[in-house]
């Protein structure tokens, strides 16, 4: 047996990296641009980038996960650094699409379409709703709470359980008198604009004095950082009430209360009562709408999350994935959706928005 | 003058030796210029971001206690003012620092005058291990264990006894001051162990032992010897604590409560300068980043300030001793 020289161990590295470079290559480059290139009959081939809100980040994964098994030609790839950071690079340009909880503003579409030249499309591809979750001893379901009662608490107009407001609400329950800890959020977030956007429309002090918008000036309360947090802050302090994403209170088994829609039906928040919410209202063609005044069977604080696209700018191979990824999304993926405790998009709405998937650089 | 080394020395005095001499400080003189290039650009690039609100804000930015971002791309029409954020940084490493310093001093005294040479190695490995873990599993397990089971039980025990006092009163809420300057007294307690360590090993065996001879009993040595010689060394250890804690970011932002107005309680909520930075940058707007980037200017501002208020301190010290 010869002796282990350093020269033999030397050698070990480059045997290695020779054999592995020898190896069989990789099956198709999934970056390919499309220009000169035969694609494969049915076969996509591209390479996607996407960034934006973190509230619909677990079902796009799995649509992601899901549209390339079936297309093993294109790669897309959607990082969640929030929806102001989506959208700054959406102008930009630096991603393919963007994905934010709130519509973009006139301002911001203005700076998009002067600095790219082409329409800015926005594609609702879920709903969330905002469930209001409470910690009252004695208290396990069944709370019925209104937008004034809700927006009393949150001044610091009504500040113990037992209060005459929040017993009218609920005649037939026992509510201790225990102070109402109220919780909010104190990082930005789409849950947060959802609330607020709701909160202002029904209550004018709350427009007033705290307003709307993923960040507001709360006058009291505690603040929890993200959901985990606003939910420790409920589960920790007797008396306690906050608002959390649904899946999350789904997910965590928190208490949540009904809330009195436009048709003063008290509703619980749910999948169904959710995707209720957007049936019954007026959404412009641009499809940036807010779900507001209500009523029916439907849960009243709910918002939609949006991809963001233009018409324009694309390469082909590029536009025709992209297209291609948010037609089966809308179309196939509304089982993934629910699974996560997502509320998918009502087909009337599904209809309008692949209308708008359609528009994907139709500029060329 | 002879240019040859000694027999059987490595050293080398021949010509190659004497070029290298300097190119070595030069080497060095660029690590450390670089370091002081790398943080005067910083300073530089974020204060002239941050220009627009501070000239807006003038000295309201560091007085007022109201932040009202807006939403604008173009323009600066929120408004922004520190104090709230101030407060709640210097509150909270005041806690820990109050906190920390006298145990971590206590620690090191054991190791280095008390401890066996069996427990010493193990000691220290365990304290500095408590430096290794992420602040975001300190924030983590401070919210769902440490302020529930341990701070909320102490927390009512001092209010019960004195909360007639305006800044002890109450409630103890899962979050406050109180419960992030004590998980930050948790996080800066290896750093201040492990300095005043060095320092306290640092001080001349021959003056315990002269101490001893004279019949001090070893609290006596302890006090008059190791901590009068280690006072300077243990400021500046509490000075590299008290910056970790300043600086503090994912453990405060989940411990401190977010509150948004000037609540001056231990058990009040509060929020720091880079808590408030790392919960709102994410979705701010154009005009709310560069308000956050002028936060961060005054955080390394009050660092250095607080950093000289304590060089004066130690130095009064000093001469007084």
């Amino acid at each position: 047996m010869p002796r282990l020289t350093n020269r033999m161990l030397g050698l070990v590295p480059v045997l290695v990296l020779t054999l592995a470079a020898c190896g069989p290559g990789d099956a198709g480059d999934p970056t390919a641009q499309g220009d000169g290139v035969p694609a494969v009959a049915d076969g996509l081939s591209a390479g996607l980038t996407g960034a934006g809100a973190t509230f619909p980040d677990p079902v796009y994964q799995e649509w992601i996960g899901g549209f390339i098994a079936e297309q093993s030609g294109v790669s897309i790839t959607y990082e969640p650094i929030g929806s102001g950071g989506g959208v700054e690079q959406f102008i930009a340009r630096q991603t393919d699409f963007g994905g934010s909880d709130a519509f973009m503003t006139d301002e911001e579409i203005a700076a998009a379409e002067a600095a790219q030249g082409f329409e800015v499309l926005h594609i609702p591809t879920v709903f969330g709703a905002v469930a209001l979750a409470y910690n009252v001893p004695g208290v396990d379901a069944g709370l019925v709470l209104d937008a004034d009662t809700v927006a009393a608490i949150y001044l610091g107009d009504v500040t113990a359980w037992d209060d005459d407001a929040i017993a009218a609400l609920n005649p037939d329950v026992e509510l201790p008198d225990i102070p109402i800890i109220p919780a909010y959020r104190s990082d930005g977030s789409g849950t947060t604009s959802i609330f607020t956007t709701y909160m202002a429309n029904e209550s004018e002090e709350w427009a007033d004095a705290i307003g709307a918008g993923k960040e507001v000036s709360w006058p009291t309360g505690v603040g929890g950082q993200g959901n985990d947090g606003v939910a420790a802050a409920i589960a920790q302090n007797e008396g306690g009430l906050g608002y959390v994403e649904l899946s999350f209170a789904i997910e965590t088994g928190l208490a949540t209360a009904a809330v009195m829609n436009e048709d003063g039906k008290p509703v619980a928040p749910s999948l169904e009562s959710t995707a209720a919410a957007a049936d019954g209202i007026d959404i412009p063609d641009d499809l940036r709408f807010s779900i507001l005044d209500v009523g029916g069977d439907a849960y009243p604080i709910a918002g939609a999350t949006w991809v963001l696209a233009y018409t324009g700018g694309y390469d082909p191979a590029e536009a025709d994935a992209l297209r291609a990824f948010l037609t089966w999304a809308l179309e196939e993926g509304d089982g993934t959706a629910e699974d996560l405790l997502y509320a998918p998009i009502s087909d009337s709405l599904q209809e309008r928005a692949l209308a708008n998937v359609e528009r994907i650089n139709e500029e060329g | 003058m002879s240019d040859q080394a000694p027999p059987g020395s490595t050293l080398r005095a021949t010509g190659r030796g004497r070029r290298a001499d300097p190119i070595f400080g030069y080497v060095l003189l660029t690590a450390g210029a670089a370091v002081l290039l790398i943080l005067g650009l910083m300073v530089v690039y974020t204060t002239t971001d941050a220009l627009p609100v501070l000239r807006r804000e003038g000295l309201g930015f560091l007085t007022g206690t109201t932040w009202d971002p807006g939403v604008s791309r173009s323009a600066i029409t929120g408004t922004y003012q520190a104090l709230v954020f101030i407060f709640g940084t210097l509150m909270s490493s005041a806690i820990a620092l109050v906190l920390a310093v006298p145990i971590a001093v206590g620690i090191a005294l054991y190791l280095t005058d008390i401890a066996g040479p069996r427990i010493r190695r193990p000691l220290i490995n365990l304290v500095e291990a408590l430096a290794a873990v992420p602040s975001v599993i300190y924030g983590l397990w401070g919210l769902h264990f440490f302020s529930p089971h341990v701070l909320k039980p102490v927390g009512d025990l001092i209010v019960g006894a004195f909360g007639f006092v305006p800044f002890l009163s109450g409630p103890v809420i899962n979050t406050s001051y109180f419960v992030a300057g004590n998980v930050l007294a948790i996080m800066i307690l290896p750093i201040i162990t492990a300095v005043a360590r060095e320092v306290f090993e640092q001080v001349p065996d021959g003056e315990r032992y002269a101490a001893y001879a004279l019949g001090a009993t070893r609290w006596e040595v302890i006090r008059h010897v190791v901590l009068h010689r280690g006072r300077p060394g243990v400021i500046g250890a509490s000075m590299i604590g008290l910056g970790r804690a300043l600086g503090e970011t994912i453990a405060v932002a989940m411990l401190i409560g977010g509150a948004q107005r000037l609540n001056v309680g231990l058990f009040d909520q509060g929020e720091s300068v880079a808590a408030k930075i790392v919960n709102t940058f994410q979705e701010a707007a154009p005009e709310n980043i560069l308000a956050l980037t002028a936060l961060g200017v005054v955080l390394f501002a009050v660092t250095v300030v607080v950093n000289l208020l304590a060089r004066v301190v130690a130095r009064r010290l000093e001469v007084a001793a």
